[in-house]
């Protein structure tokens, strides 16, 4: 919201000299390209069926929020189906739409509801659990730009949470419907829709995001981090994302963020080093070696030296204990310090915390909100994603606009074959089960 | 639900017990299903209500202190049996559930109040169910129906060695060795992890497919979770009932009694309720040494900025004067003190008209006559300040380069400076009063800090101890004695904490 609007002619355009804005495309983009029928039947689960569980009312006590042009919130907007949500998207073009909780009434209709007493008859009922997790809280640890700069070299940040957060979240919870989003600019949004995940409380999901929380926040330039401070065993699901960040830490991190490539990134990776014997060595070293040709990464290689120094005084006889036990845990601080998913909680905690919309456009950038499959999250290319330009400002029956086309179709694509199809079919399944457990009873 | 929830279902175990017990625990721990039937006089309802309040507000003191395990534990089990035990075990149960349900009432009708309620009655639940022989607790578990899967066989092997870094992670060494034994059995429980949030947030137990591995030493997270959500469900259903009939029904009876409890402080209240002896007298003419010395922050920051602009406005004057009152500082000298500290700006004339009745107003000679009491540190954080203003908490008006440099100033130890700081940023306000008092009497300060009066008493009594010796008896020039008005209640085992959430 910040940014200057003209930040939007930046990307690179050479079909139209003139470009219209973002939001002067809303209208096409809303009457023709967005996928209102798999954006509805996810939002549905399974209630749009006629099977005899199936609770009509459903999709209508889902709140939307509309931002309308001018930064003005709609909340509490409710639809009952498709096509009056179709509606109301192609008339009033919000620049973007936030998904709220499903509630016991229709929250169009709340007033009705809150009654004077303390316990107010209108509230949420479920709510996807959603994560959010956003570039700007990695500025003190990433080297290639600040704020709203999104690149391939910050990417596998964003790559290694999904993949850790993905992991926790199937194999420590039992999740299955997990939906990965891009979020138009320098994020991304996780939707857990699993029945169990929407029926959450907010003590609950408080737990869960405290659970996932290993980064803790920084403070004095170190990052306070929640691991475990009596032995060098941590949870498990912790060891599992060490090996998961120690993977993408040579592999990319290192090497595409710089990390060790001068004095200022070797002294933040150095301030997490208490042992002063070996951060005095490697200081020294890399100090006098400063600007040292090589054929490889000169991060890379120094992370090896500092492993190397590591290991010499882990191998030790004469090292006492103590010491090694601290060198141990110092390492595995830089890798989480710099590199473990660092979550806005704020957004988990809650059952009626509001998040953008998967296929929403970014208003700056002009991206769409396209999904990611997880399996497949290093082949992702956040400088790649389609924008409204590519899809309705290229030349008609042009090569850019089939390209553009066919983009948006592997999105919806990804979206159908990573996540709504299989959780239609659950969805379909627990009605079935829900009715026989009803006939059960009235046996 | 996943598969395997509906086969725990079918296939519940319940946790067995050596043996048939004794049903007595229902004598100290309950889940207060049922409200106690019987008679109990308005006048006795209150005294258990409060009672039971002194240790839930102990608790909560005691958490903020950072008292966790088994020294919270210790603290918790030492506060119900001083508070709540009675003669014998049947009078205790009587006045543990008539207090629970009078306190009900009076924390149901908000969303902050119950929540309060329910953190504290959990966390007493909890160290009640704990302090039970593990064959009443399983007693109690049976009796209540509370049956969870046991962790068995090939699927026990297969997490061992998972369930044994858990352990180790947290620091329960000697259990994770117990475990890695071949024969060891019935260390688990298998539960939706939604039942055990506190565990999951801290990582104590170990996760796999949407279970949660409880060992046999959680499994008081486990009840507390039935507890927890049952009081929830309930404090709701009262709330309503409460706003529905039983405000109105009660008008004459209860419902004073429940509105007052909501809002009690506990300790002392250093209005002028207990006669003062002559050398619990204050003169005017001591304050500016007295502030020096003993003064908490809050007050020593007003008398100074009065000192400084020879004006102090309304709330300030309110708070301060009250506080003077509160350490023994008689009407006339009161009238004199603020005399002549406005004097260089303010004539003796334009002070009897204009200001004159404010110190009259705050002795409970003018106005609405009430006697009022001094501020306890609860309403001064409570209190919204202006900019610029000199009242309210100043650990939470301050800025932390303010806050350093003041306490600098006051040649605080550097070390203390720094707990200082961190507290208040920390949001602990009352704690960072209390270190502050620590670092400046070099002693610790076993009560914490709830009230500007209660801090200025205890420093009294350091400064006074550390004059016997040297000057027995009498002779200090600051000597306004050590007031004895806490006799009235007993020294105050519970005390209100507010802290910034």
């Amino acid at each position: 919201m910040e940014d200057d609007p003209q930040e939007v002619g930046e990307v690179p355009t050479d079909r139209k000299p003139v470009r219209r804005s973002v939001q002067d495309l809303m209208r096409p983009y809303y009457g023709l390209k967005f996928p209102y029928n798999e954006f509805c039947q996810w939002l549905s689960y399974g209630n749009d069926t006629k099977l005899p569980q199936a609770d009509s009312n459903f999709f209508q006590r889902r709140e939307f929020c509309f931002t309308l042009n001018g930064d003005i919130f709609v909340r509490y907007q409710s639809f009952k189906d498709k096509e009056e949500l179709r509606r109301a998207m192609s008339t009033k073009l919000p620049a973007k739409i936030d998904i709220g909780p499903v509630y016991n009434v229709d929250p169009q209709r709340r007033k009705a509801y809150t009654g004077t007493g303390p316990e107010r008859g209108f509230q949420p009922v479920e709510r996807e659990l959603v994560f959010d997790i956003d570039l700007t809280d990695y500025d003190d640890v990433r080297t290639c730009g600040k704020e709203g700069h999104i690149c391939g070299a910050c990417w596998p940040l964003m790559a290694v949470a999904v993949e850790i957060l993905d992991a926790s979240l199937r194999e420590d919870f039992g999740f299955q419907h997990i939906l990965w989003v891009f979020s138009g600019r320098r994020g991304i949004h996780c939707w857990v829709c699993d029945e169990r995940a929407r029926k959450l409380t907010d003590e609950q999901r408080s737990a869960l995001a405290a659970f996932l929380s290993v980064y803790k926040g920084t403070e004095g330039g170190i990052a306070r981090l929640a691991l475990s401070t009596v032995s060098n065993s941590n949870h498990p699901s912790v060891e599992r994302a060490y090996r998961m960040l120690s993977d993408a830490w040579t592999e990319h991190i290192l090497p595409q963020q710089k990390l060790l490539a001068d004095e200022a990134g070797w002294e933040g990776v150095l301030s997490y080093v208490k042992d002063e014997d070996v951060a005095e060595r490697l200081r020294g070293r890399w100090a006098r070696e400063q600007g040292r040709l090589t054929s490889g990464d000169i991060s890379v290689e120094r992370w090896a030296e500092l492993e190397s120094e590591f290991d010499k005084v882990l191998e030790s006889k004469s090292a006492d204990r103590a010491r090694k036990q601290l060198l141990a845990r110092n390492k595995k601080e830089i890798i989480f310090a710099y590199a473990y998913p660092r979550l806005d909680v704020e957004v988990s905690k809650k059952m009626n915390h509001l998040l953008k919309a998967p296929f929403c456009v970014h208003p700056k950038t002009g991206k769409v909100c396209v999904p990611m499959d997880p399996s497949n999250i290093w082949a992702f290319d956040p400088e790649q994603v389609t924008t409204v330009h590519d899809l309705l400002e290229a030349e008609k029956d042009s090569q850019d606009a089939a390209a553009a086309d066919a983009a948006m179709e592997a999105a919806v694509d990804t979206f159908r074959h990573c996540f709504l199809d299989s959780l239609r079919t659950a969805s379909k399944a627990n009605l079935v089960a829900k009715a026989r457990a009803n006939e059960g009873l009235a046996w | 639900m996943s598969a395997w929830l509906e086969r725990q279902q079918a296939r519940t175990i319940r946790p067995a017990a050596d043996g048939p017990v004794e049903d007595i625990t229902h004598q100290r721990i309950s889940l207060y299903k049922e409200p106690p039937s019987g008679e109990v006089c308005i006048e006795e309802c209150e005294r258990f209500a409060i009672d039971r309040l002194r240790v839930l507000k102990g608790i909560e003191e005691a958490k903020t202190k950072g008292f966790k395990g088994d020294q919270l534990h210790g603290l918790v089990i030492q506060l119900a049996d001083k508070h709540l035990k009675c003669a014998t075990a049947e009078e205790t149960r009587w006045k543990d559930a008539v207090s629970h349900f009078v306190l009900r009432l009076a924390y149901c009708r908000t969303e902050d109040l119950r929540r309060w309620f329910l953190l504290q009655e959990c966390e007493l639940f909890r160290c009640r169910f704990k302090n039970e022989m593990p064959t009443s607790q399983v007693e109690f578990m049976r009796r209540h129906n509370f049956a969870y899967e046991a962790l068995a066989g090939e699927e026990y092997q297969g997490l061992k060695a998972d369930l044994v870094k858990v352990q180790e992670s947290v620091g329960n060494f000697a259990f994770a060795a117990e475990i890695k034994q071949p024969t060891s059995k019935d260390a688990f429980f298998k539960v939706p992890f939604e039942q055990v949030p506190d565990l999951v947030a801290s990582r104590r137990v170990l996760l796999r497919g949407g279970a949660a591995f409880v060992s046999r030493h959680e499994v008081a997270s486990l009840v507390v979770g039935h507890f927890r959500a049952g009081l929830s469900h309930s404090l709701a259903l009262t709330a309503r009932r409460w706003a529905a009939s039983i405000a109105d029904e009660e008008a004459e009876r209860l419902t004073p009694v429940v509105l007052s409890l909501s809002e009690r402080y506990l300790g002392p209240d250093y209005g002028d309720g207990a006669p003062k002896g002559p050398q619990d007298v204050v003169m005017a003419a001591q304050i500016p040494a007295l502030a020096k010395q003993s003064f908490p922050l809050c007050m020593q920051n007003m008398h100074s900025r009065l000192h400084a602009d020879s004006h102090l406005k309304h709330f300030g004057r309110l708070e301060l004067g009250l506080f003077l009152k509160g350490i023994g500082l008689p009407m006339e000298e009161a009238m004199k003190f603020w005399r002549a500290e406005f004097g260089p700006k303010i004539s003796g004339e334009k002070f009897d008209k204009e200001y004159a009745y404010n110190v009259r107003y705050n002795y409970a000679k003018e106005g609405k006559r009430t006697d009022y009491t001094p501020y306890s540190c609860k309403k001064i954080i409570s209190i919204p300040v202006p900019k610029n203003e000199a009242f309210g908490c100043p650990y939470k008006t301050l800025s932390p380069a303010d806050l350093t440099e003041q306490l600098r100033a006051m040649r605080l130890p550097p070390r203390s400076v720094e707990e200082v700081v961190a507290k208040a940023r920390g949001g602990h306000f009352q704690l960072a009063c209390m270190a502050e008092y620590e670092g400046r009497h070099s002693c610790l300060c076993d009560e914490g800090i709830n009230h500007p009066n209660q801090y200025y008493d205890e420093s009294r009594k350091v400064f006074l101890e550390q004059q016997k010796p040297a000057e027995p008896a009498t002779g200090a020039a600051l000597q306004p004695g050590v007031p004895q008005a806490k006799s009235a209640i007993g020294t105050p085992p519970s005390i209100v904490t507010v802290s910034a959430t």
